[in-house]
């Protein structure tokens, strides 16, 4: 038994937060995700790019179990992925996720929406969750928004209270699941530096998206997806100057001269 | 012209409403109840609530209410001796056994419409929640039903004023509602277009404001997206 303790804190400090070995995953005839090994560390920001459906939003579903994976293995922090039920849900309240569609809940405000989980999850008093969302609020810039509705907020807005709501749950990884793709062109940048800030304060983010200047200058790495499978792997600057396959190559002119 | 009112005091015209309202109320508060319950079955990740809340909808929404309500009665009370509380009152025994009747029907209409309810709320409101850890009945308790309910205040206000009419039926087993005195008074009296106008009215009275209400309500409550 001390072994396996031990062995556990050595996997931690060696600072792997989030562990994906030989995943795989299925929509009927499609194979979404094929055996894909992806390894995150504490702290890391890993940009995950790639043409559309390429299954790097699935990659980054499969990470709170938003959806199920056929076989292979996902842990985090240590710990694998739990089945459905309670395990699952405080495995989830660690990984913060904000979703291209900001899902803001629609009946609640602002504020409520960033209380919600720390009261209903973390258990904190009223209180406390106000003080902590007021402050993430500010922290985003949407903190005179407090009281409103999602539905009387722009989309940058919107998908800045969505940060907040997911940084309210202390989460150890953030997953982005292309935040910036539902956005008119001139509110992107004001969720991208939220993004970059994020980052700064050392965050560790999985981060899919299309913003390669985002991936370019907040990344520590780039993870490059087609048809389902990982094709590269690089340090952004090695990455978009130098890409060693010819899929990536093909991807990157595509998108970078215009 | 409305003397022949006067003849009935047990019960009066406005007493035998004041049973309408009451089983109403009693009835509209049980079935929200039940069948919100049933609808989070048929919405639940679970085989067996699922299947249990689809076959309740479809056998009772499909028996006629007068077969359930009269089998509270000649089954449930007289074979089974389920007494709901008050073996020795009749009255209250009888009324009681309406409101389960009622409530019993009125649920699988009430299921359907929050159901309806569920589904225009937008998947990834669920996703979200459920991505902040939030367990299942949490999820549906605070964001999709809260939601839901508001979507369909249109549709529940149609099943509350049905409601309203369908307590008529508890006559059958001889609960002294509106339609109970209203039976009594034709065989009585000779104005019987007169009865049947005064009877309706009264529905009407306590239909239209009601339908009116949850009209504004359901504009006031709803979820702008």
């Amino acid at each position: 038994m001390t072994e396996v303790s031990v062995a556990k804190e050595d996997e931690a400090a060696t600072g792997d937060l989030v562990v994906l070995k030989s995943v795989n995953k299925h929509f009927g005839a499609l194979h979404v995700l094929q055996d894909i090994d992806l390894t995150i560390a504490r702290g890391e920001v890993v940009v995950v790019i790639g043409p559309s459906g390429s299954g790097k939003s699935t990659l980054c579903r499969t990470i709170n179990r938003l959806e199920t994976i056929d076989d292979g293995s996902i842990t985090i922090d240590g710990k694998p992925l739990p089945h459905e039920g309670k395990e699952l849900a405080r495995l989830r309240a660690d990984v913060g996720m904000v979703f291209q569609s900001f899902n803001l809940f629609a009946h609640k405000t602002v504020l409520e929406n960033v209380t919600l989980g720390q009261v209903k999850v973390r258990k904190k008093d009223k209180k406390a969750a106000d003080g902590r969302a007021r402050a993430l609020l500010d922290r985003v810039g949407v903190g005179a928004q407090a009281e409103k509705y999602p539905a009387q907020l722009s989309g940058g807005q919107q998908q800045r209270v969505a940060i907040a709501r997911a940084l309210a749950m202390e989460p150890k990884v953030m997953l982005f699941d292309e935040p910036t793709s539902a956005l008119d062109p001139e509110m992107i940048n004001e969720v991208l530096e939220v993004m970059q800030q994020l980052a700064r304060d050392g965050m560790t983010m999985i981060v899919v998206t299309h913003e390669m200047g985002f991936a370019r200058s907040a990344a520590n790495r780039v993870v490059f997806m087609a048809d389902g499978r990982i094709v590269e792997e690089a340090s952004p600057d090695q990455f978009f100057s130098n890409p060693r396959s010819d899929r990536a190559k093909d991807f990157l002119s595509k998108i970078l001269h215009h | 012209m409305f003397d022949f009112l006067s003849n009935y005091d047990d019960p009066s015209l406005l007493g035998a409403f004041w049973v309408t309202v009451q089983l109403t109320v009693f009835s509209a508060i049980g079935s929200l109840i039940w069948g919100t319950l049933l609808a989070a079955m048929r919405v639940s990740p679970v085989p067996l609530m699922r299947g249990f809340g689809t076959a309740y909808v479809n056998i009772v929404r499909n028996i006629p209410l007068t077969v359930i309500i009269v089998f509270t009665s000649l089954g449930l009370a007289d074979i089974f001796g389920v007494a709901m509380g008050a073996p020795d009152d009749f009255e209250l025994k009888y009324f009681r056994l309406a409101v389960l009747g009622l409530v019993a029907y009125t649920a699988a209409f009430v299921c359907e419409a929050i159901r309806s309810g569920i589904n225009t709320v937008p998947v990834g409101q669920a996703e979200a929640a459920r991505a902040l850890g939030l367990s299942f009945s949490q999820v549906l308790r605070l964001v999709v039903l809260p939601q839901a309910f508001r979507s369909v205040i249109g549709p529940l206000a149609n099943v509350l004023i049905a409601l309203t009419k369908n307590t008529t039926v508890a006559a059958t087993i001889g609960v002294a509602e509106a339609a109970f005195l209203m039976k009594e008074m034709i065989e009585n009296e000779a104005q019987t277009l007169l009865i049947g106008a005064v009877f309706a009215f009264g529905f009407v009275v306590l239909t239209l404001p009601t339908g009116l209400f949850l009209n504004w309500l359901s504009k006031r409550l709803a979820v702008k997206r």
